[in-house]
């Protein structure tokens, strides 16, 4: 059974149509790469199925559960890695995995044992404002896998990570995870090498859907001309 | 449903003792209005239904301050997307709010009511304080009920600062009207008497009936 199915989505923001009929459909343990310029509903897609945005029109079932209807069945089992860390900058790293940690029902060790994942023990009780962007990143990253989730959903992961960081979060967020993905990405060469299914969007309506292996670097370039 | 509300009571107070960005606020507004008060009415103590309103106003605008800000680290910061993602009753949020802002204003009666004491009231508080502990926590049941449901409302906005007064104020208007008719009686200058029944029923059936609207409307409030 696909992990992802959508059907003619729409979703707009007043008059704006952020995603027009986009539909796709996506297997279980795979990833799909969604690039597109800025503004092209990249963001919207990965909040519909987030199940934070209702979809306004189209069918969305994510995990087996249809959108929004069933959205409580399958919010415990997606990761989000947005934009924003979704933590507290005024609680520590450990404080805020514990707090997530409580909300999801997860053991405290786990919180240890991603924090060890992350590299990012030594500075756990520091209060996030005192860290970098990307120790942030790293403690979100620790954040969205911390409850062992089955859907990644991620929205540019790699941004403010240095190349030791991301070696570091490869083996919770990459493809080596084994979990189904979806990544927001910009770089059309690191986007294409993870991809098993590209989407290519532009002003919210489906430009480009296509195995990986079917797509020229040169056709995700054009989509941002 | 106990476990998500202790981890998000924990969190706000945590917050809260780490930026002091709420309650030292309210607390120092409280006494400057009450000084302001003092010498804007030129008088050395109140007693009766003026002391009753002036307490009651000012610890009104006071809790503005801090239902203004009691959904402002979880918009700014992303907690609430954070909430929305995870597997939990959402009604927790409503009632784990609601025991902050009752913390806040419990808190800020601690300072705001000794002040007002020593700096305008004319009768003792002594005999006084039986009764007014109980109008007190029905008015903030009310004010803590209906702060949340506001401030979940005012913070989708863009004009939350504006939009948060403008929604609580006419809303709590029947708490100040029956926190203050009830207190009047234990603060007047002659022959004291307890708060009167029928205001205590009034707040607390007030608070029941917000009570029931914000456990049925808080869902959807934080529905896209």
């Amino acid at each position: 059974m696909a992990a992802l199915e959508v059907e003619g989505l729409a979703r707009h923001y007043g008059e704006r149509e952020a995603l027009s009929d986009v539909s796709l459909s996506l297997e279980a343990a795979r990833t799909l790469v969604v690039f597109g310029p800025n503004g092209a509903g990249k963001t919207t897609l990965l909040r519909v199925l987030a199940t934070l945005l209702r979809p306004h029109a189209g069918a969305v079932r994510v995990l087996g559960s249809s959108l929004p209807d069933d959205a409580w069945a399958v919010r415990g089992r997606i990761g989000l890695l947005a934009h924003e860390p979704l933590l507290y900058r005024e609680l520590t790293a450990r404080e805020n995995l514990r707090f997530h940690a409580r909300l999801h029902d997860v053991a405290e060790e786990r919180v240890e044992e991603v924090l060890e994942a992350v590299a990012i023990s030594a500075r756990a009780s520091e209060p996030l404002r005192n860290l970098s962007r990307g120790m942030v990143q790293r403690v979100a990253v620790a954040r969205a896998v911390l409850h062992d989730p089955e859907l990644l959903l991620l929205d540019e992961p790699y941004a403010n990570l240095d190349p030791a960081a991301i070696e570091l979060v490869e083996p919770l967020i990459g493809a080596a995870s084994g979990r189904t993905r979806v990544v927001c990405s910009h770089d059309p060469g690191g986007g294409l090498a993870e991809a098993d299914l590209v989407l290519g969007l532009r002003a919210g309506r489906t430009v480009l859907l296509r195995d990986a292996a079917a797509v020229q670097p040169g056709e995700i370039a054009e989509l941002y001309r | 449903m106990r476990r998500t509300v202790g981890a998000l009571l924990r969190k706000e107070l945590l917050v809260e003792l780490r930026t002091l960005e709420s309650v030292p606020g309210m607390s120092l507004f409280a006494v400057t209005t009450f000084v302001v008060f003092h010498f804007a009415l030129n008088r050395n103590s109140v007693d009766g239904d003026l002391a009753s309103g002036i307490l009651w106003v000012t610890l009104l605008f006071a809790a503005i301050l801090g239902i203004n800000r009691l959904f402002v680290a979880d918009a700014e910061e992303g907690g609430f997307d954070g909430f929305l993602l995870a597997p939990v009753d959402r009604s927790a949020m409503l009632v784990a709010k609601v025991l902050t802002l009752l913390a806040y204003l419990v808190v800020l009666e601690i300072v705001a009511v000794p002040a007002f004491a020593l700096l305008l009231l004319g009768p003792s508080l002594a005999g006084a304080m039986p009764g007014l502990l109980v109008t007190l926590a029905l008015g903030d049941l009310g004010v803590a009920v209906i702060g949340t449901l506001v401030a979940a409302l005012a913070v989708q906005t863009r004009a939350r600062d504006l939009l948060g007064p403008l929604l609580a104020l006419p809303l709590l208007v029947p708490i100040v009207i029956g926190g203050a008719r009830a207190t009047s009686p234990l603060l007047a200058l002659s022959h004291p008497t307890g708060a009167p029944a029928r205001w205590l029923l009034t707040l607390g059936l007030y608070d029941l009936v917000f009570g029931l609207i914000a456990y049925a409307l808080f869902d959807f409030l934080l529905e896209d």
